[in-house]
């Protein structure tokens, strides 16, 4: 019997021949990444050796990779803090991937993981946050676990008692139309399957328009499988993924691809016909409550963020720079702007796409997090609404649960800074 | 036998039972003052003890959706009472394993606030209504790691043996 991809890789993780749905497996972990919630998976890490009588070493420095984004720089003495003992302990311990708050290598692990070639095809990767699922871009099996999870892992180099999941295939064909983008892709799909249609389960991405599209569209689309609930998303390895991490991510060394078989079995089957697809948004509260952009064009917007793991890429940059440039951001809306890592805002710079945002209005702020997940800058006040590129707006994300957030593609949330209310781009002039 | 206190609905993200603002603090020991600190109503029962010990929190499906963030289940854990859910979101119910808090899937729960209820066996009764629903008994491999008392002496024990060698 035919192999999904995921299987594949679990089975070459556990050493075993072939693996099935519902076995339970202790598979190798490849990358185990953290964020600052590194500060709670050292808690628990040191916990597990007490009592031991064993000195607490990670199981291999040179896997696992913590990286500085989600409060950057430091908010509060507190998170300060937290950063510090981090610090201490990645050199205590020789964690060779490492990402500091500086401007030559700091971003959002989502986006720090792929360009500096940490994940390659076949990969097993976990990190603890939820949105670990982008890593399926590579062809690698990547999800979200929890701290206490993670210190096992930095203990043991294994995840315990894993459950081979059921695969859902979605098959995309046609031509996305000008304007619209992975992102809408990805909301319309959350909004077919619901915000737990696809629990416990993984979704595999094939059919022409995933073949055409390019890695950073393909982090789109797995970043938010997990607002599906699905454990991951992954695209079989190609072409493309290759040239990406040759050209981008610098990688040398052989590529071990790891591909499904032809007669792999899946619990569910979707075709989705791309060039029918028009903007989609998805409406407070839930990321799953999805409309076409028609039937919410006109909404007045307080606030338009641009970034994030989902959308604050070079092209995205790129699509809003192409709107914005040479116009003014409307009277009464504030744009800000987070580029997902250093080198893309290097790379922005360069090109000039953040002097032309800045000079349209928007307020371009360092790389990180940023406004996604409401701690930190960009809070909405009472009453206030968002639109957004990130990925989720549950009640409260945005720092305060008396506002509202919309989620969008870059497109339509440069087209909507221009006017100040839900505009669909592709009426731009 | 507990009361149930508080019903909630589908779709309850980490965020609301955990707010992101909160994030900074990461102790177990700290994370319980912050609970569900957007509903007011339901954070102050906790909070300020309004609650007998064994109590239920009834929700919908898909409960701790969103954020990884074990914070969402260490605020919990900071309460003797028992969450039962339609159903959990995966990486939720795997935290809610891992450190021990109880957690039951009840496909067909109904409930409202104040109803009396007991767990027995793989059902729960509803002495309120009379009615009574079935368990989805948890899956052996996490049964595991609740018999071992959480995921840090189920990894020691690994350790141990694993060094032994
Ligand atoms: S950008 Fe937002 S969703 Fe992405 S990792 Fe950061 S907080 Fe999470």
């Amino acid at each position: 019997m035919g192999k999904t991809i995921v299987q594949k890789i679990l089975a070459r993780a556990s050493g075993v021949a072939e693996v099935n749905v519902g076995d339970i497996l202790e598979p190798a972990v490849d990358l185990a990444m953290s964020h600052e919630n590194a500060a709670l998976v050292i808690n628990q890490f040191l916990e597990i050796f007490k009592g031991t009588g064993l000195e607490p070493k990670v199981w291999n420095p040179s896997k696992i990779a913590i990286i500085f984004d989600h409060r950057v720089p430091a908010e509060s003495s507190k998170t300060a803090t937290n950063q510090k003992k981090v610090r201490e302990f990645v050199a205590q311990q020789g964690i060779t991937k490492f990402h500091d708050i500086r401007g030559d290598e700091m971003g959002i692990c989502h986006q720090i993981l792929p360009e500096n070639g940490y994940v390659r095809p076949g990969y097993l990767v976990v990190g603890t946050d939820s949105h670990t699922t982008s890593h399926g871009a590579l062809g690698a099996f990547s999800f979200g676990i929890g701290a206490t999870e993670m210190a096992s892992v930095w203990t043991l180099g294994r995840i315990l008692n894993v459950q081979v999941p059921e695969t859902i295939k979605i098959v995309v064909n046609g031509k996305l139309q000008d304007f619209v983008e992975p992102k809408d892709l990805i909301l319309y799909i959350v909004g077919l399957l619901g915000a737990e249609g696809a629990n416990y389960k993984v979704i595999e991405f094939h059919g022409e328009t995933i073949r055409t599209m390019n890695t950073s569209g393909r982090l789109t689309l797995c970043n938010m499988t997990v607002e599906a609930g699905a454990t991951s998303g992954i695209v079989p390895p190609d072409d493309e993924t290759i040239r990406y991490l040759r050209q981008v991510a610098g990688v040398q060394d052989e590529i071990e691809m790891v591909t499904p078989d032809p007669d792999a079995q899946y619990c569910q089957e979707i075709t989705i016909d791309a060039s029918k697809l028009e903007p989609q948004v998805a409406c407070p509260h839930t990321v799953d409550n999805v409309k076409p952009i028609s039937e919410v064009e006109g909404i007045k917007i307080n606030q338009i963020v641009l970034g994030s793991c989902t959308n604050g890429r070079l092209e995205d940059l790129e699509t809003a720079y192409n709107i914005l440039k040479g116009k003014k951001i409307a009277r009464g809306v504030r744009m800000l702007v987070f580029p997902a890592s250093g080198r893309i805002y290097r790379e922005a710079a360069k090109r000039g796409y953040l002097l032309g945002l800045m000079e349209a209005g928007a307020v371009v702020v360092n790389p990180g997090c940023g406004p996604c997940l409401g701690v930190h800058q960009g809070a909405l006040g009472d009453g206030e609404v968002a639109l957004s590129t990130t990925n989720r707006n549950f009640k409260g994300r945005m720092g305060n649960p008396n506002s509202e957030v919309y989620l969008c593609s870059p497109s339509v949330a440069a087209a909507s800074a221009l006017t100040g209310v839900i505009t669909d781009p592709r009426k731009g002039g | 036998m507990g009361k149930v206190i508080y019903v909630l609905g589908d779709d309850i993200s980490t965020d609301i039972i955990y707010p992101g603002r909160y994030m900074a603090t990461v102790l177990p020991t700290e994370t319980p003052k912050y609970v569900f600190n957007d509903i007011k109503e339901l954070h102050q029962m906790l909070v300020e003890n309004k609650f007998n010990p064994g109590d239920f929190i009834v929700a919908g499906k898909n409960f701790g959706c969103g954020s990884s963030r074990e914070q969402a289940v260490s605020t919990l854990r900071g309460y003797d009472i028992k969450i039962i859910a339609k159903d959990f979101a995966r990486i939720f119910l795997q935290n809610s394993i891992n450190l021990g808090l109880p957690t039951y899937i009840c496909p067909e729960i109904e409930a409202s606030v104040g109803d009396e209820l007991e767990i027995v066996g793989d059902k729960v009764i509803n002495h309120t209504t009379g009615k009574e629903f079935k368990l989805i008994p948890h899956h052996k491999s996490r049964q595991a790691i609740i018999d071992a008392g959480g995921l840090i002496p189920y990894t020691r024990k690994k350790l141990l043996e694993e060094r032994k060698q």
